[in-house]
């Protein structure tokens, strides 16, 4: 009788249950039907692609979103959660894949947000709060300087403050959302060793994830959701990675990739001692060094954070250079403007295809001639567009391509993000460049959209292409990659052979340890 | 199932709109249709009937006598379109410059400049056959307004100074510095602060006598059309377009953005130029002090209730032309003050600054 | 002879002390609307509407306290109508706030000629009188700059204190800066947010309406048409210049107004022609602007929130 709601037991061993939720957004089922169990002390994976509706429920339970249909019971008790504030009251706390904090206030004061203690009313009492903090620090073991200000911390200490602040008020049952996506393997264990003493202190932990091996690791039970359906509730121990697999895609899914062996060629991007600075004025590159060869494709591996985005500002010649050389193909670029960089051919797959990809307001049409639009055919010596040109090479593309477009001339805001990722990969690649720098380019797309992108950039590594993969997916580096350069504090600080390395070296790597 | 746009599913806030060329965008984009401005203009008017009662007035009366005034005879229609042509000419001026994501607020002082530049040339290069006096003098107001449309740009550019305040102050050392101008060196003899006439040959001609309507407005027309093939049909208008929705994915993409905004800005203050000097050359005939009683935001309004879109701020200019000129007889018979001129085009710009009910409603849903 | 010291005194400074009130007190009001993530170029038309407000009212009452609080309320008004659409509604803000500013440039010519017949000024009105504080206006040099000046003045100054305490020390003041830093981040954390934005903003409406206020009832005391001279647009400049932080935003208000005492001496003494003197404030905000501005970065995300 597990999860009735019921006056004459006042005892249950289940913290929360969700039973047939249904939630739906325009055009997709989000939560079909799902039901979940979560005892007390448990710590509950919930497995899933990107998609499957894991943080949709979630934020049901955190109050964020309302359910279409469904019940909900907290402690045994039928619950109706409208809002966080509810959420917090019956006990349960969220730690966002996004963190939810304000950046210029400090870690006292993000943590009391929304329930800062009060000395004569209004004035904030810091004396109380810090005290009160310090004793949740030591009774979970969480060690964090609450005087600092958020922004200047490590993203494994934000986490940190996350969950504190979920601690703080009053919850009993955990939600982590996606936790271990910006931590290096080492961070992983730390959080691995807090969440076990917070299950120690009788906390329920929710535990997101479409990482098959570190479900398996941390959790007492897996919960697999597809397409919005929970497929099956499974013991951790009594499972493999490859049944939770089939189960999260549906067929079984082959991990490696096949490719043509590379060939050694000639330079194509040649990175010299780059130092750079990024927006808050400190240190991001300090001497990043390397080549990538055309029929190469060099992976460069890294926790978010380590100076990635500026080397892709600063290749793009976005960010300027305190110190360095770029070449590309020979052709010295340091601190030259984009334009000049696209004439040498260089295509390039943004992180963000919202910010720097694509025009979301553009049609399609004038999206893909981005980029060329100052280039015979398309313009006359007088500066005038030719539109027949646009057009053909537009519907060319779409064609080639799979965009799956109503026209040419849809505006590119309503398309879904693998359909504008298609656009952007149109555009980028069909210009014959020499070099393609890809910048998590699979982040946030469904599984057959990352096959297909994948694929792609093999295909153009084939042709000649020098590819510069930049991902924090240490699956998608291993498999795609015929070197693996580590990125480390704004540094190479090592290249691999991906045959002759393993993710626990690259992990160590990855966080500044040094291996000889 | 298609599934839609990744902003709907699983993000519980909206997407940043940036830009305020990207946001403006939205607006064009989901209301191509006129059927949300004319629910602004009625909401407007129904407004500013309630005032009129509450104030004492009829607005049957009140309307009704604008409509006349404006449109019943001939000398009502030369007096609206010769009202809404610098009218068109700032809005359009103040349309380029949204269009790269630049919010010009100065327009009025770029007018004022260019009206003045091009007196003074009106006045001291005589001799001159009309067909060169004429161009020249209406070059030489584009460029003023354009130079006073550099300096904000440079500003914006080079060192972020954002252009809404630095366009509104030089606005104001527009209008003091050719009320100097006008009131000491350039005076001409007499009480009133304004120059002497232009030349003749410096005169824009009349086009529908007794009124003042001029050729301005055929440039007027013509610039209109000009600009929208520019925008649309041009490298730069496009390299322009990009910068305004994303000045980021722009530069990325080879645009050299600061640039093209000081071009739309310069642009924009030429435009406005050309507007004053079309308003001096064809109305004036010479420079007077205060000779714009606000052309420079009636042009704002216009772009904006227009839905940056040169056709239709033309439309949304002469309805401005017809309240200013059907105002003169309104206040002439039913005594309303003139004032209420101006609040009913700011309340179409309110009105239209809200999305509708309507739209409201239909995002809403979307997004839950 | 016209000495230096005839320009450069003491009055000078009490005089800047004055004419820095009406752009502290706008430029406050803008700190806690932008820190709250909503931009306000309003405050130039909520000035004025307030103006007109306090002046009609002291008209009608006599009593020019009346017209203080019909200011505030006027100014509250105004503010919420700019919440109400860009909160509420996510319209853009830029573009509110211009309609404000026209709306008021109407509202008030047109009732200033059903009032007083005329759409330039109003008749003259009943304004606040000084005041002085024993014991300061004695102090020699301090006490010829603080010691006598009318009401608002006063009240500018604590209000100045009270409102970077508050934005700084009290709850109200983390959570407008939580909600205009990362307004979602507000929302998990339990923070009504759109309860905080409209707060800020029907605040910046009341101080802009102190401000408003103080030019009709104790700088001149009538109303006149267009008399906020683009102080609203001044007083934004001040909190760029002051770091979006109301002691800084007060700091760059008495520059701006030492520029307008500057300039209304100059002009009585007839030195230089008056509309060149008249640009001076308005040069010298551009100069400040591209001076400082290099690297300011405003504390907020302008992000129009939307709640589920």
């Amino acid at each position: 009788m597990e999860g009735t709601p019921s006056s004459f037991f006042s005892f249950t061993n289940v913290a929360v249950e969700t039973r047939d939720i249904v939630k739906t957004f325009p055009g997709v089922i989000a939560n079909d039907k799902v039901s979940l169990v979560v005892r007390k002390g448990e710590i509950h994976g919930l497995l899933g692609e990107n998609g499957a509706g894991k943080t949709v429920l979630m934020n049901i339970l955190y109050g964020l979103y309302k359910p279409d249909s469904g019940r909900i019971f907290v402690n045994g008790h039928e619950v109706k959660i409208d809002s966080p504030a509810t959420a917090m009251k019956l006990g349960i706390g969220m730690v966002h894949q996004h963190f939810m904090l304000i950046p210029s206030l400090n870690v006292a004061e993000n943590i009391a947000l929304g329930r800062e203690p009060l000395k004569y009313g209004i004035f904030l009492d810091m004396k109380k709060l810090l005290h009160e903090i310090r004793e949740f620090c030591s009774r979970y073991k969480l060690d964090v300087d609450l005087n600092a200000s958020v922004y200047t911390l490590p993203v494994g200490v934000q986490q940190r403050v996350e969950i504190l602040k979920a601690l703080y008020r009053g919850a009993n049952i955990l939600i982590l959302d996606e936790p271990t996506s910006v931590l290096t393997p080492q961070e992983v264990g730390e959080l691995f060793r807090a969440i076990r003493v917070l299950k120690e202190q009788g906390k329920s932990i929710i535990f997101i994830t479409h990482k098959l091996k570190e479900a398996l690791e941390i959790c007492d039970k897996i919960t697999v959701l597809r397409s919005g359906k929970v497929i099956e509730t499974v013991d951790a121990g009594k499972t493999s990675p490859d049944e939770l697999a089939e189960m999260m895609v549906g067929r079984k899914v082959i991990y490696t990739f096949e490719k043509a062996q590379a060939k050694n060629d000639e330079i194509v991007l040649k990175v010299e001692g780059v130092k750079a600075l990024d927006d808050r004025k400190l240190p991001a590159l300090n001497g990043a060094t390397f080549d990538v060869h055309a029929y190469e494709i060099l992976g460069i591996a890294g926790v978010e954070g380590n100076g990635q985005t500026e080397l892709f500002e600063v290749l793009r010649g976005l960010r300027k250079i305190v110190e360095g050389r770029i070449y590309i193909n020979g052709v010295d670029v340091t601190n030259q403007p984009p334009a000049k960089r696209l004439k040498l051919g260089f295509s390039n797959i943004p992180e963000d295809r919202h910010k720097m990809g694509l025009i979301l307001e553009f049609s399609v049409e004038e999206n893909l001639i981005l980029g060329e639009h100052n280039k015979s055919p398309f313009v006359d010596s007088l500066g005038r567009l030719n539109s027949k040109e646009t057009k053909s090479y537009a519907e060319k593309l779409i064609e080639l391509y799979a965009i799956k477009t109503p026209s040419k001339d849809t505006i590119t805001r309503f398309l879904s993000g693998g359909t504008q990722q298609r656009v952007v990969i149109a555009r980028e690649f069909s210009r014959k460049p020499k070099l393609i720098v890809a910048s998590q380019p699979t982040r946030g797309l469904d599984v057959s959209a990352t096959e297909y992108v994948r694929r792609k950039l093999v295909e153009m590594r084939d042709q000649g292409c020098a590819v510069l993969l930049i991902s924090a997916d240490l699956d998608e580096i291993i498999a795609l990659s015929d070197k693996i350069a580590v990125m480390y504090g704004g540094r190479i600080v090592a290249v691999k052979d991906p045959k002759k390395t393993n993710e626990q070296e690259l992990g160590l790597l990855m966080a500044g340890e040094k291996i000889e | 199932m298609k599934k839609l746009s990744e902003n709907a599913s699983n993000k519980n806030y909206e997407e940043p709109k940036e830009t305020f060329g990207a946001i403006l965008a939205q607006m064009k984009l989901s209301s191509l249709e006129i059927l949300p401005t004319l629910l602004a203009i009625a909401a407007a008017f129904s407004a500013g009937a309630v005032l009129l009662l509450i104030t004492g007035y009829s607005p049957i009366d009140a309307y009704g006598a604008m409509l006349i005034g404006a449109f019943g005879d001939k000398f009502g229609i030369g007096q609206t379109l010769t009202q809404a042509t610098p009218i068109i000419f700032t809005g359009l001026a103040f349309l380029l410059a949204s269009k790269s994501g630049l919010f010009n607020i100065g327009i009025e002082g770029q007018l004022i400049v260019g009206g003045f530049a091009a007196a003074i040339v009106g006045i001291y290069f005589e001799g001159l056959p009309a067909f060169i006096h004429v161009p020249l003098a209406l070059l030489s107001g584009a460029l003023a307004g354009g130079l006073w449309g550099l300096i904000p740009a440079i500003l914006k550019t080079k060192l972020n100074a954002h252009e809404v305040i630095t366009t509104m102050m030089l606005s104001y050392v527009a209008s003091y510095l050719t009320s100097y101008l006008v009131n000491y060196p350039f005076k001409a003899p007499g009480w009133v602060a304004q120059t002497t006439t232009i030349a003749p040959s410096a005169e824009l001609p009349r086009i529908l006598w007794p009124t003042q309507l001029s050729v301005a407005i055929i440039i007027a027309f013509l610039l209109a059309i000009a600009i929208h093939y520019f925008l649309e049909k041009t490298k730069l208008g496009y390299e322009i377009r990009a910068v305004g929705f994303s000045p980021m994915v722009a530069e990325n993409n080879g645009i050299d953005v600061n640039r093209k905004m000081i071009l739309a800005l310069v642009i924009s203050g030429a435009i406005a130029g050309m507007g004053g000097a079309g308003e001096i050359m064809g109305v004036h005939r010479r420079f007077i002090d205060g000779f714009s009683p606000g052309y420079g935001w009636d042009g704002i309004a216009v772009a904006l209730v227009g839905r940056l879109n040169p056709i239709g701020t033309i439309f949304v200019a002469i309805l401005f032309g017809a309240l200013r000129s059907g105002s003169m007889t309104m206040t002439r018979s039913v005594g309303v003050p003139l004032d209420i001129i101006s609040m009913l085009q700011s309340l179409v710009i309110i009105c239209t600054a809200t999305p509708t009910v309507f739209e409201y409603f239909t995002k809403r849903r979307e997004l839950k | 002879m016209i000495e230096l010291s005839d320009i450069v005194n003491l009055g000078l400074f009490a005089a800047a002390l004055r004419m820095a009130t009406p752009i502290a007190f706008a430029s406050i009001g803008g700190v806690f609307s932008e820190r709250a993530g909503i931009t306000n170029i309003g405050l130039e038309g909520m000035m004025l509407v307030s103006a007109f407000a306090g002046a009609a009212t002291s008209y009608f009452t006599a009593n020019p306290w009346l017209g203080v609080v019909a200011a505030v309320v006027a100014g509250a008004l105004c503010g919420a109508l700019h919440a109400i659409i860009t909160v509420r509604f996510r319209g853009n803000q830029i573009v509110s706030g211009t309609g404000i500013n026209l709306l008021a440039a109407g509202l008030t010519a047109y009732l200033c000629q059903i009032f007083w017949g005329s759409r330039g000024a109003s008749a003259s009105v009943q304004g606040l009188e000084l005041v002085s504080i024993p014991l300061v206006k004695d102090l020699p040099i301090v006490g010829s700059i603080i010691g006598s000046h009318t009401p608002l003045v006063y009240m500018m100054l604590v209000v100045t204190i009270l409102s970077h305490v508050m934005l700084f020390r009290t709850r109200l003041g983390l959570r407008i800066r939580a909600v205009g830093e990362h307004a979602a981040a507000a929302d998990t954390a339990g923070i009504d947010v759109y309860r905080v934005k409209y707060i800020s903003v029907i605040a910046s409406g009341v101080l802009a309406g102190l401000g408003g206020v103080f030019l009709s009832l104790s700088h001149l005391n009538l109303f006149s048409w267009g008399m906020t001279g683009g102080r609203g647009f001044i007083a934004l400049a001040a909190m760029i210049f002051g770091r979006w932080t109301p002691l800084g935003a007060f700091g760059a208000s008495v520059l701006f107004g030492l520029a307008d005492a500057l300039q209304m001496r100059l002009q009585a003494l007839g030195l230089l022609p008056p509309q060149i003197i008249l640009m001076i404030p308005y040069i010298l905000t551009v100069a400040v602007l591209a001076g400082v501005v290099r690297k300011a970065i405003p504390p907020s995300d302008y992000k129009p929130y939307v709640k589920e």
